[in-house]
């Protein structure tokens, strides 16, 4: 059974020019223990997916379809109070900017003690204890004697290292990371990343890792999401979808990519910019940038279908039989 | 932090000047105090000697350093309207003024930081608006106004409170308080609510407006997505990150209180500092209104002393700027 499944969901954002769906029948599953990356372009709806479930969507928006079951419970329409209890002790969550995620008046200490006190039954001695050897886990040089510090002591690295101890130290099954090392220096970005996958696999955590850097879901992620315009174009396991993508759009997300070991004259660029929320073409969303687009696309919009491949793609590309003969036709 | 405290404490030294010259101005160019203390008639002789008497034909500079020793040691000379002491008359009404004050400021806390946070937090439920409409008449409407009102409706109308004085005090050492007896409580009911009503109003909408942007950092997202009771982001995490704007305003709004409680003492004829002011201004009574300028001015400055002290207390960041610089 798989850890996370997430079925149809489907988050709307009414504003006075009309409903907004930022994220659009969007289903994947996470298994026990992997890492499923999800990556996309800024708007693409990856972090709203991920706020999504667990419903911390900031108002007006709200999740207006669909199910997030976890653990075989669904946690999309139950109360708020019982919701408090997935968050922290069941799915974690870090985010992006270090530097704002700590409340700036409480000590690290405190925030970890009192994160474990609500949700696991430890007196005031184990939890400080523990919040001690967490600091460690994290690599906080003299954990011992710094967590009574607070978050402006320490430099914006330490910040993530210590958000990663808070998100991880109720022992959660599920950690969702919204773009974890994207406002930190490119040095201790992969520092960061290796202490997250080591944690996560020593403590057999699960993650849903959202970012815009391919090179960090090449290196992280198991199976991969590529988001676009709200909606998977394509998901599979990671190296299939780096090294064959199935998706137009990925190729193309896949050859801007410059790389160490070949020298190329120029990188591939995607024509145009991704739609804007209010303007979401017809058919499939991609297709006005699409360089295989033809009639189909324009028309129908494709739901991920099987490919070749071990991935999924949303593509007419892969349509059986009669998409094939078109593919044929159209080139 | 001993270090911190000794240079706010200098700093004060330029403030605390600057209001005695200015408070002595008013000595030495208001009126003639010479030709108020002799009256209609007197001699060239008499006049003479009264001024040297007094230090006038000495040069500005030496009045002025003479009028420094005298304040520092509490010495503001006599009125002129009641000839006693001023140091004595503003003892006297100080109890009266300081506990109204007191008084107003906590009503004014305890009611103004609860509707604050709930005005924050349910910003949009009918009770949040019903409070934001009556804050309205509380900043909009006149001081003077609230008090007439509240005299007409209580006093006049029900017939329940008492429309002015203090009622019966009772004296401990040179501290006269109303506190311990029934009169003297009912009898600050009205001048409190009057008085605190516009600082509660203002608290409430400094409350709020900082919980509204509060809310929204990434640290209260963080909080809830760390499954924290709404209690503790609420109370722990939210209000307690608004604290630094509402010290402030606070602090400086109790240095008003204090000052400005002149209006609602007149409203109420409350036997207080405030009273003894007005009367002062009416009859130029010099020594009494120089004096209370300065102790105004030395009230502003222990409060901000003491706000910076609470700043302290509250923000790690601002004890942690002293010591990270070396520290990291």
């Amino acid at each position: 059974m798989p850890l996370l499944e997430v079925k149809n969901l489907r988050v709307e954002f009414p504003t006075r020019r009309g409903t907004l769906t930022a994220v659009d029948d969007v289903s994947f599953h996470i298994d026990p223990g992997e890492v499923l990356g999800v990556v996309g372009e800024s708007g693409a709806g990856k972090s709203i997916t991920g706020a999504a479930i667990i419903r911390l969507i900031e108002p007006p928006g709200r999740i207006a379809g669909g199910q997030v079951i976890l653990n075989g419970r669904r946690i999309d329409n139950i109360p708020l109070d019982e919701m408090r209890h997935v968050r922290g002790k069941q799915i974690g969550a870090i985010f992006q900017d270090p530097l704002t995620t700590l409340n700036p008046l409480y000590s690290i200490g405190r925030q970890l003690v009192e994160t474990m006190q609500t949700h696991l039954a430890l007196s005031d001695r184990e939890a400080r204890a523990r919040a001690i050897r967490w600091l460690e886990e994290v690599g906080i040089p003299g954990a011992a004697q710094r967590v009574d510090a607070y978050p402006h002591q320490f430099s914006g690295g330490m910040r993530q290292r210590v958000v990663i101890a808070l998100a991880l130290c109720a022992e959660p099954n599920l950690v969702i990371a919204d773009e974890p090392t994207t406002a930190l220096d490119v040095s201790i970005q992969a520092q960061v990343i290796a202490l997250l996958k080591r944690l996560c696999r020593e403590h057999g955590t699960a993650i849903m890792l959202v970012t815009h850097d391919m090179g960090v879901i090449a290196e992280t992620a198991d199976r991969v999401a590529v988001m676009y315009a709200g909606r998977i174009a394509e998901i599979g396991p990671v190296r299939d979808v780096v090294k064959h993508a199935r998706h137009p759009y990925t190729e193309g997300l896949m050859g801007s990519i410059p790389a160490l070991t070949h020298k190329v004259a120029r990188l591939t660029q995607i024509e145009g910019a991704m739609p804007r929320l209010t303007d979401i073409p017809p058919g499939c969303a991609f297709h006005p940038r699409c360089p295989k687009v033809f009639e189909r696309c324009r028309v129908e919009r494709p739901d991920l279908m099987p490919t070749d491949g071990p991935n999924l793609a949303a593509c007419w590309l892969h349509a059986p039989a009669r998409g094939a003969r078109e593919v044929g036709h159209a080139a | 932090m001993f270090a911190f405290i000794v240079s706010r404490l200098l700093q004060a030294i330029p403030v605390m000047l600057t209001v005695s010259l200015i408070s002595f101005s008013m000595f030495a160019y208001v009126g003639d105090p010479v030709a108020i203390m002799l009256g209609q008639d007197y001699t060239e002789a008499q006049r003479a000697a009264l001024v040297r008497e007094l230090g006038l034909d000495r040069p500005f500079y030496v009045q002025f350093v003479v009028f420094l020793q005298n304040a520092a040691q509490g010495e503001f000379g006599l009125s002129y309207r009641l000839a006693r002491p001023v140091a004595d008359l503003i003892l006297e009404r100080m109890p009266a003024t300081l506990e109204l004050s007191f008084t107003a400021a906590c009503l004014a806390l305890v009611v103004g930081v609860p509707m604050g946070v709930y005005t924050g937090l349910y910003r949009d439920s009918w009770l949040s608006r019903f409070f934001l409409t009556i804050s309205l008449i509380g900043v909009s409407l006149p001081t003077f106004l609230i008090g007439i009102l509240l005299i007409l409706v209580f006093a006049v109308i029900l017939g329940v409170l008492p429309s002015f004085g203090r009622g019966e005090t009772v004296a401990i050492g040179w501290w006269t308080t109303g506190f311990l007896t029934a009169s003297g409580l009912k009898a600050l009911i009205l001048p409190s609510i009057t008085l605190g009503m516009f600082q509660m109003t203002l608290i409430m909408r400094l409350v709020r407006s900082e919980m509204l942007e509060v809310l929204r950092t990434d640290y209260i997202k963080f909080a809830r997505a760390r499954g924290l009771s709404n209690r503790a982001v609420h109370f722990g995490h939210a209000l307690k990150n608004t604290l630094v704007p509402v010290i402030t305003i606070t602090g400086l709004q109790l240095g008003a209180i204090i000052a400005f409680a002149i209006v609602t003492e007149t409203v109420f004829q409350w036997p207080g500092m405030g009273l003894l002011f007005i009367q002062a201004v009416a009859n130029a009574d010099i020594p009494i209104m120089a004096a209370y300028l300065l102790l105004i001015a030395l009230l502003f400055v222990v409060i901000n002393l003491i706000v910076d002290l609470l700043y302290y207390a509250v923000d790690p960041r601002l004890r942690g700027g002293l010591r990270a610089a070396g520290g990291r």
